[in-house]
C-alpha cells in the first residue's frame, strides 16, 4: 500500500503567544515548531500501517517555504521514506488554496490511502484534509478515532456529539485523524542519521488564490483572578454558597 | 439583500440545537443585508419535514426538505451534493451550518465543489458586498483572528452555542426536494450508529461539566466524578488526557486542545493540573471550579473558585451538599 500524509509545521502547543508589530501574525521569536499534532497521529498510523503489512510506502507532503523541510525530516526520522515540499513563499490561512495545491500533486501520485490531522493547530479549521478529498473526487472519512484497511476496503470510527458511527468506505480515500488512534513515536538515533540520507523533493506549490485572508489577531483577555475558598470539605458549604449567591449557577 | 442557505442538521429525525442556531445567524445576516430570505434545509428520512415549523420559528422563510430513508444515518456525500446543487441553482451570499461533526464534513465538500471560500468554527460575521469579516478562535483557542474573506457564497461553520438561537417567528414554506444522489451509491457507508452514555447530556450542550483528571487515581473513583454530575442533574462528564490515555474513560470524554472544546456555564475541574493544553478547551467556561490538593497547580489560576484538599473526600461532600441545595435545604 502507498500511503501519503500531509504534515504542517506549527507552533508548539506549550507557547505563550504575543502578536507582532503588525498586528496580524504571531510573534514568532524564541517560539519553537514541529510538526502539528494530529498530522504526527496521521504519521504514526501510517508507519504503523506498514509495519504490520510488512511492505509498501509512506511518503509525506508540506506545503510552505523552506522552513518545512526541518518537518519533513523530522517524520522521516521517524520512520518515513521519503519527502515532498511544495515550495511557497509564505504558508497561506486559506485551507482551500493549500488543498487545491496538495490535490494537483496527488492526481498522479496513486496513493490508495492520504491522510492528514483532523485540524491543525494554528489555523484550527479542519478544511485542508476534506477539502482535498473533494478536489480528487475520492472517498473520505472526516475525523476518524479508529481506522483499519483490509481487503482494499477501509473501517473507521467517528466521533459524533454524544454517539459515534462506524462507516466503511473504498479506496483510494483521504481520512483525516482525530484523537484516540495513536500517539507519535520518538525518532530513534539510528532514523534521525538514515533521514538524512532519505530522497526529500522540492518543487513549486500550484497553490489556489488564497480569497481567506488574516486582517488582525488579538490575545482573548484573560479571566479575572479567581480565589481560593478554603481547604478541605470544610470549604464545601461555603462553595455551594457562592455558586447559589454569586456565581447563580446552582 | 442577500440570501442565506442553511444546513440544518438532524440526527434521526430529531433537529439539532447548533441547527436553530445556524437557522438564527442566517435570519440576521439576511436582515441585516436589508432583506433577503432564509432557506433551511433538512435532510433525514421521512417524518424529517415535520421540523420545519422549528425551522420558521427561528426565522426560515422556505424549508427546503429532503426526505429519504437513506438519510437516517449521516449521507454525507450526498447532503454534500444536495447543498451544493441547491447552492448553484440559487442566488445565495453565503451558506451556513454548524462546526459539528458533520459540518466539520460537509463544509470543506462544500467549499471545493462550489470553489467558494470557508470559514470554519466561527464566533462572528460581518457580511458587507463581497467581502466578509469573520472571527474565529485560532492556536487552540489562544488567539482569536479575524479574517477578511472574498467571493460569494461564502461557506461557514458556525461554533455551537456561540451565537445563540433568537426567535423570528415566520411561517415557512416547504419546498421537497429529492437528494442530487441517492446515498445509496455513497463510497461511505455508515454501518452502525453507537449511542453513547444513558441520559446525559452531550458535552457541547450541558450547562455544567464535572471533569476528572490524574488526581482521582483510578478508573473506579470516576463513580465520585458521576455522583457531582447527577446531583447538578444536567451535568456532562469530561476528563483530561492523561485519563483518557490510561484508558479510564474513553477519548470522546476529552477536553483541550485535541479533544473536545467546551463552554459550559459551570466547570467543575477535579484533581486536574490545568495543563495548558487542557485549558485551551475550557477556560471559556462561565464559571470554574477546582478541586485540587496541591495549591500550587495551575488550574486555580483560571478557577473562580477553588477548594484546595483531597477529592477523594472533598468530592462526596460536595455531591452531598449540591444535592441539598437542589433540594431548597
Ligand atoms: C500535543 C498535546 C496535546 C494535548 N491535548 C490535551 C487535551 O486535549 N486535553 C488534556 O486534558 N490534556 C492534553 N494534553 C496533556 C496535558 O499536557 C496534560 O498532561 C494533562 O492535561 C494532564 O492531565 P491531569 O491534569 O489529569 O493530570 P496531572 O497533570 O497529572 O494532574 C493531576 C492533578 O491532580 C492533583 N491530585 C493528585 N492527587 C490528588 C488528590 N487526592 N486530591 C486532589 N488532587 C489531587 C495533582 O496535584 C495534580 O495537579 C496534551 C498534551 C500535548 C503535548
Ligand atoms: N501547509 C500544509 N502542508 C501540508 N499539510 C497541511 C498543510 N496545512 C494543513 N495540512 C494538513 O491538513 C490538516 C488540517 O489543517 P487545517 O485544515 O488547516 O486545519 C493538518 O493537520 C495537516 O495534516
Amino acid at each position: 500500500m502507498k500511503i501519503a500524509v500531509c504534515i504542517k509545521r506549527t507552533p508548539d502547543s506549550e507557547t505563550r503567544f504575543r502578536i507582532n508589530a503588525s498586528g496580524s501574525a504571531i510573534d514568532e521569536s524564541g517560539v519553537k515548531f514541529d510538526m502539528d499534532d494530529f498530522a504526527s497521529y496521521a504519521v504514526e498510523v501510517a508507519l504503523q500501517m506498514k509495519e504490520k503489512a510488512g511492505s509498501g510506502e509512506v511518503v509525506v507532503l508540506a506545503v510552505g517555504p523552506d522552513t518545512v523541510q526541518e518537518t519533513l525530516r523530522k517524520a522521516m526520522s521517524m520512520g518515513v521514506d521519503r519527502a515532498i515540499q511544495l515550495k511557497a513563499d509564505a504558508t497561506p490561512f486559506d485551507g482551500l488554496a493549500i488543498a487545491k495545491a496538495l490535490a494537483a500533486e496527488f492526481r498522479t501520485g496513486g496513493f490508495d490511502l492520504m491522510l492528514f490531522g483532523k485540524h491543525a493547530f494554528d489555523t484550527s479549521e479542519g478544511v485542508v484534509g476534506t477539502a482535498t478529498a473533494e478536489l480528487l473526487d475520492v472517498a473520505c472519512v472526516t475525523a476518524a478515532s479508529k481506522l483499519e484497511i483490509a481487503n482494499g476496503k477501509g473501517s473507521a470510527r467517528r466521533e459524533l456529539e454524544g454517539a459515534a458511527e462506524m462507516v466503511e468506505f473504498s479506496l483510494p480515500a483521504v481520512v483525516t485523524i482525530d484523537e484516540g488512534i495513536a500517539r507519535p513515536r520518538y525518532p530513534s538515533l539510528k532514523g534521525i542519521m538514515a533521514a538524512k540520507k532519505k530522497p526529500l523533493e522540492s518543487k513549486p506549490a500550484q497553490l489556489g488564490t488564497p480569497r481567506v485572508t488574516v486582517k488582525n489577531m488579538a490575545l482573548p483577555p484573560d479571566r479575572p483572578p479567581g480565589r481560593i475558598v478554603g481547604e478541605g470539605t470544610g470549604a464545601v458549604a461555603e462553595l455551594v454558597k457562592l455558586l447559589q449567591t454569586e456565581a447563580k449557577v446552582l | 439583500m442577500a440570501n442565506i442557505l442553511v444546513f440544518a442538521e438532524t440526527r434521526g429525525v430529531v433537529l439539532r440545537k447548533v441547527a436553530t442556531e445556524a437557522v438564527s445567524l442566517g435570519r440576521r445576516l439576511a436582515d441585516a443585508s436589508g432583506g433577503g430570505e432564509v432557506h433551511a434545509l433538512i435532510a433525514g428520512p421521512p417524518g424529517t419535514a415535520q421540523k420545519s415549523d422549528v425551522l420558521g420559528r427561528f426565522g426560515a422563510d422556505v424549508v427546503l426538505a429532503v426526505e429519504h430513508q437513506g438519510l437516517a444515518t449521516f449521507a454525507r456525500e450526498s447532503i454534500a451534493a444536495t447543498i451544493a446543487a441547491r447552492a448553484k441553482s440559487g442566488e445565495y451570499r453565503a451558506i451556513v451550518l454548524g462546526f459539528s461533526a458533520q459540518g466539520r464534513d460537509l463544509g470543506p465538500r462544500l467549499a471545493a465543489k462550489l470553489d467558494a471560500p470557508l470559514v470554519s468554527d466561527i464566533i462572528d460575521v460581518e457580511l458587507t458586498g463581497d467581502s466578509a469579516t469573520v472571527k474565529h478562535p485560532g492556536y487552540a483557542n489562544k488567539v482569536i483572528i479575524t479574517l477578511v474573506v472574498t467571493g460569494s457564497p461564502i461557506v461557514l461553520s458556525i461554533r455551537p452555542s456561540a451565537f445563540g438561537a433568537a426567535e423570528a417567528l415566520r411561517t415557512a414554506r416547504v419546498e421537497s426536494i429529492a437528494p442530487a444522489i441517492d446515498p445509496a451509491t455513497s463510497r461511505v457507508k455508515v454501518t452502525q450508529v453507537i449511542e453513547g452514555s444513558k441520559g446525559r447530556p452531550d458535552l457541547a450542550d450541558a450547562p455544567v461539566i464535572v471533569a476528572g483528571g490524574r488526581g482521582l487515581k483510578a478508573p473506579e473513583n470516576f463513580k465520585l466524578v458521576e455522583d457531582l454530575a447527577d446531583a447538578f442533574g444536567n451535568a456532562a462528564v469530561g476528563a483530561t488526557r492523561a485519563v483518557t490515555d490510561e484508558g479510564w474513560r474513553p477519548h470522546a470524554d476529552q477536553i483541550g486542545q485535541t479533544g473536545r472544546q467546551v463552554s459550559p456555564q459551570l466547570y467543575v475541574a477535579v484533581g486536574i493540573s490545568g495543563a495548558i493544553q487542557h485549558l485551551a478547551g475550557m477556560r471559556t467556561s462561565k464559571t470554574i471550579v477546582a478541586i485540587n490538593k496541591d495549591k500550587e497547580a495551575p488550574i486555580f489560576k483560571v478557577a473562580d473558585y477553588g477548594i484546595v484538599g483531597d477529592v477523594l473526600e472533598v468530592v462526596p461532600a460536595l455531591t452531598k451538599a449540591v444535592r441539598e441545595a437542589k433540594q431548597g435545604h
